[in-house]
């Protein structure tokens, strides 16, 4: 695809999604929000797996940390919500700096466990100190206050109007990792992808580049976990449990990994999935491991990548 | 000092159920270089399994066990020989993704078949059944019985991989796989059957925990899993030696986490695995990569 047809292909998209709120029902409005919240969890997800070929099963706890963040700080400091969106990003930030400490120096088999290990202890953390996060009650009572800029008050109590709220800051967020992609710090990450011994030859800290790629996705999935608050007036602890650490592997593998618009496209489909086994079945677990497995198995590629490997036969064949 | 002896017996034993295991995980590490995250879910389902046979054999429970382990291990070849066996040649991330998938299936299908709550054991174990009296306190046969199967499995361990013939195989396949298989061994067949042989190693460890701990959750493969990974980390990954010195210290040290400070219980552990991997970050007996 040339630059402008790249570009036109995003302008499309972004039209239809400002479209969406004035166009369909409460329903629809709502299950986007959704699809973007997971978009920016899996687009930071896949800054990590995709790019820098780091597989982290914690990724929930940072994503707790973001929603938590939120809520004690709306609950306890000041309910306006780009603070407390703050709050909650530096909050994942913070326990990534902490964890990210430990499992960067360990490949593959290792930081996989270390960060599963972590992740739990947090789930285990958020579980047990219910003075604190409620328990498996949760975080509840969070209100959707308006967002005050100077003299400026913007509602966000209804659906729609929160909308707007987290659109900007998912274009923010795509945005940001296109470009992340793009640069010299991105290409140092898909040298570690391919090859960390070569690239630490080539006198760059690997340690480093991998604590700071661990840090920035676990923000987006701070956002992502603070946003969800606001949309649902609460934190489950069950955002740090590690099978929601997973949703943003199977979203990648869905989409195709190590593509920007594979993790999105993962996500909608996703969603689209969920709220369909949902409808039939209350086992979306079960649903959830046959999808992977069927992936796994057969469409290694996901959506993009098999979408993708048909128009390059379709076309071949055409030249033939 | 009687609380204190009581104290490690009980972490003896809770340590040799991690042991069982994380010595199956290991195993299917060492060999196959696989992390199975399904392991837990064996552990589960042995203990799902023989309870479900202890009511349909009832009285005969060891003849349970001995079945429902059985039936987890046809599982664990329906895994290995048409799932896992297609991604060997794949990248990391699909191993640990498929072995994850089968978690998703097996943990929910428990609760299909079982329902979503605790299931209480059923009691009575002929001879196993009491307590005897150990400094001046009662302490369950059972416990006893459990504290010495951990040893009794490593020593067979060592002595099925370091003095027969089969084993020297196995480590044979396990250090260099296409040479294994350039003088003839078997491999794909031998990987199928190491990989049962943890499968019934994590599922007895299960069947055996059913009368321990009294009650059965589908959550309790979870809880173990990330107990043996712990272990792995702290022993070294694909160390045997390791895993079995590293269950001990998590299974005495959780024991004295719930005595003495409540609060903290879990904590202790992940600051032990925290310590140890700053000291040495591939595990007590991990060999550098």
């Amino acid at each position: 695809m040339g630059r402008k047809a790249s570009l036109a292909a995003w302008l499309l998209v972004l039209a239809i999604l400002v479209a969406i709120p004035f166009s369909t029902g409460k329903f629809a409005t709502y299950l986007t929000i959704r699809v973007m919240l997971l978009g920016i969890f899996a687009i930071g997800y896949n800054l990590l797996l995709g790019q820098t070929g780091l597989l982290s099963f914690g990724h929930g706890a940072f994503y707790a940390a973001g929603a938590y963040g939120l809520g004690l700080f709306s609950l306890h400091v000041s309910s306006h919500p780009l603070l407390g969106i703050a709050a909650g990003v530096a909050a994942a930030a913070l326990l990534a700096l902490f964890i990210g400490f430990f499992c960067v120096r360990s490949n593959e088999v290792y930081f996989a466990m270390l960060t599963l290990a972590f992740g739990m202890m947090v789930f285990a953390l958020v579980w047990n100190a219910s003075d604190v996060t409620g328990g498996d009650d949760g975080l509840i009572g969070v209100v959707r206050a308006p967002v005050a800029l100077g003299p400026v008050r913007l509602s966000i109590a209804r659906d729609p109007q929160l909308y707007f709220l987290v659109l900007p800051l998912f274009g923010l967020c795509v945005w940001t990792a296109k470009r992340i992609r793009q640069s010299p710090f991105g290409l140092v990450l898909a040298g570690i992808r391919e090859n960390p011994i070569r690239t630490q030859f080539g006198g760059i800290a690997v340690h480093r580049y991998r604590l700071a790629v661990f840090v920035l996705s676990a923000s987006f999935a701070g956002l992502a976990g603070a946003l969800e608050v606001l949309l649902e007036s609460g934190a489950r602890p069950f955002m740090a449990h590690w099978t929601h650490s997973a949703e943003p592997i199977l979203v990648g593998l869905l989409g195709g990994l190590g593509t920007l618009t594979g993790p999105l496209v993962g996500s909608l489909f996703f969603i689209a999935m969920r709220e369909i086994v949902q409808r039939f079945t209350e086992n979306w677990m079960l649903g959830f491991g046959v999808i992977l497995l069927v992936v796994i198995m057969g469409f290694r590629g996901g959506v993009v990548g098999t979408l993708a490997h048909w128009l390059a036969t379709l076309r071949a064949r055409g030249e033939a | 000092m009687q609380s204190i002896v009581h104290v490690c017996l009980a972490g003896l034993s809770s340590g040799m159920f991690i042991w069982l295991v994380a010595s199956g995980l290991t195993l299917i590490f060492g060999v196959l270089g696989v992390l199975n995250f399904a392991h837990g879910s064996f552990y589960m389902l042995g203990a799902y399994f023989s309870f479900a046979l202890v009511r349909a054999l009832w009285p005969h429970f060891y003849l349970a066990m001995v079945l429902g382990t059985l039936g987890v291990c046809v599982l664990g070849y329906v895994v290995e020989r048409f799932f896992l066996r297609a991604v060997y040649k794949l990248d990391l991330p699909y191993q640990l993704l498929l072995t994850f998938a089968f978690v998703l299936i097996f943990d929910n299908l428990v609760k299909l078949i079982w329902g979503a709550g605790a299931l209480s054991a059923p009691s009575g174990l002929g001879p196993l059944e009491g307590s005897v009296s150990i400094v001046g306190r009662r302490f369950p046969v059972y416990s006893l019985f459990v504290i010495a199967v951990g040893p009794l499995v490593a020593l067979a361990l060592w002595a099925a991989l370091e003095r027969t013939w089969i084993g020297r195989i196995v480590r044979a396949a396990s250090s260099d796989r296409e040479m294994a298989s350039a003088l003839g061994v078997p491999v794909p067949a031998l990987f199928t059957g190491v990989f049962v042989f943890g499968t019934w190693l994590g599922a007895i460890g299960g069947a055996l925990a059913v009368p321990y701990v009294g009650l059965m959750t589908t959550g309790m493969g979870e809880s173990i899993i990330i107990d043996a990974f712990i272990v792995a980390v702290i022993g070294g990954l694909g160390s045997l030696k390791g895993a079995f010195l590293g269950a001990l210290v998590i299974g005495v040290l959780s024991a004295f986490g719930t005595r003495f400070f409540p609060t903290f219980d879990m904590f202790l552990t992940f600051i032990l695995m925290a310590a140890v991997l700053l000291w040495r970050p591939r595990g007590l007996f991990g060999a550098a990569r």
